[in-house]
């Protein structure tokens, strides 16, 4: 018994030095995900953001297409970044709706002259409730919602070239 | 969230110690020539801050009215305050909302006011928040598997000092007698 107790404080010493080693090797990850992932989109209607084109509530997701959802800002330096890789999942036939966060009429306008219009519809969420209700955490982040309006996957920041095939297949994942 | 950038050559603007030594060592190292030189640092560095077009990541719109105004009913103002300071801000991820001056904070204040006046629960309103962002928004971490041992430490702790000390009384007594 005493024998064992001497090594105690060794082994206590090696849990504490494992606990620290494991938090210094393992990368870090600062990011907040969302725990709506798997779980069917909050009920909305956001009014439309910009004249010509629609706004988005949930009765018109439920067209059984799956679709991206973005959300975005014209304040928000990485979503003009990822304008681009919008563009091109636009041209390779996904269907991209957006919600604007915080934003006027005026600048999304200019937003969209400026980096082009990949959207279908357009929410205006003037207070981020959608957002809150979302889980989302900042912008841009992009949801894409199978079908039947349920949550597949969250992609957190901008959409980065090499994003684009795994959004693709997670949208033709969706489509079953 | 990108904050104001300016353009500023790296050690030539660092407040005003940063800037005294440089100048300092620049009188030092350079002849008749120093005093030119030290102008031409201020005028570029002068040009750079007047051509910087501060670039503006936040939104235009002003903060939702409850973000910084309080209820007028003082009781419910002290829920949603006590509560307020429970919840993280998911963007300044060490500060709770009732701490925070970002935007989606005081979104995120205006909401929980918004729900205590409209009488709902505190409880009701931090669960509807762990359903979205997870435990991580709570500064009151519920009992799992992955919080036991930070409820548990405190108190095997306890009885680790109980019988460190029952064991230390006990040697004592034997050693009086």
């Amino acid at each position: 018994m005493k024998r064992a107790l001497l090594w105690l404080p060794l082994a206590a010493f090696v849990l504490l030095f494992a606990v620290v080693a494991s938090g210094l090797l393992k990368p870090n990850d600062h990011l907040v995900h969302s725990q709506m992932v798997g779980k069917q989109l909050p009920h909305f209607d956001l009014p439309a953001m910009v004249p010509g084109t629609p706004g988005l509530d949930t009765a018109r997701l439920a067209d059984g297409k799956p679709r991206l959802i973005n959300v975005f800002a014209s304040w928000c330096i990485p979503c003009m970044a990822e304008s681009p890789q919008l563009m091109a999942l636009k041209q390779q036939g996904a269907e991209i709706d957006a919600v604007a966060v915080r934003d006027t009429p005026q600048n999304i306008a200019a937003f969209l002259q400026r980096f082009g219009n990949p959207y279908t519809r357009i929410g205006d969420d003037r207070q981020s409730a959608f957002q809150l209700a979302l889980g989302s955490s900042g912008v841009p982040e992009t949801y894409v919602i199978d079908g039947k309006g349920r949550i597949v996957e969250q992609h957190i920041g901008d959409i980065r070239p090499e994003d684009v095939p795994d959004l693709l297949a997670a949208l033709n994942k969706a489509a079953g | 969230m990108v904050g104001l950038r300016s353009p500023v050559i790296p050690g030539s603007f660092r407040g005003p110690l940063g800037r005294r030594s440089r100048r300092v060592r620049l009188m030092r190292i350079g002849g008749p020539r120093n005093k030119s030189g030290v102008t031409g640092w201020f005028l570029l560095v002068a040009v750079a801050l007047f051509h910087a077009a501060p670039v503006l990541a936040d939104t235009p719109l002003p903060p939702a009215r409850l973000a910084y105004t309080q209820l007028p009913d003082p009781h419910q103002e002290a829920q949603a305050e006590a509560l307020m300071q429970t919840l993280r801000c998911v963007v300044c991820q060490g500060q709770s909302i009732a701490q925070s001056d970002a935007d989606m904070a005081g979104q995120m204040r205006a909401m929980v006011r918004e729900r205590i006046a409209r009488g709902e629960k505190p409880s009701a309103i931090r669960q509807w928040l762990i359903q979205r962002y997870g435990d991580y928004v709570s500064y009151d971490p519920p009992l799992s598997a992955v919080t036991a041992p930070l409820w548990l430490a405190p108190l095997v702790l306890l009885g680790l000092g109980a019988w460190i000390a029952r064991a230390s009384f006990k040697r004592r007594r034997r050693r009086q007698s």
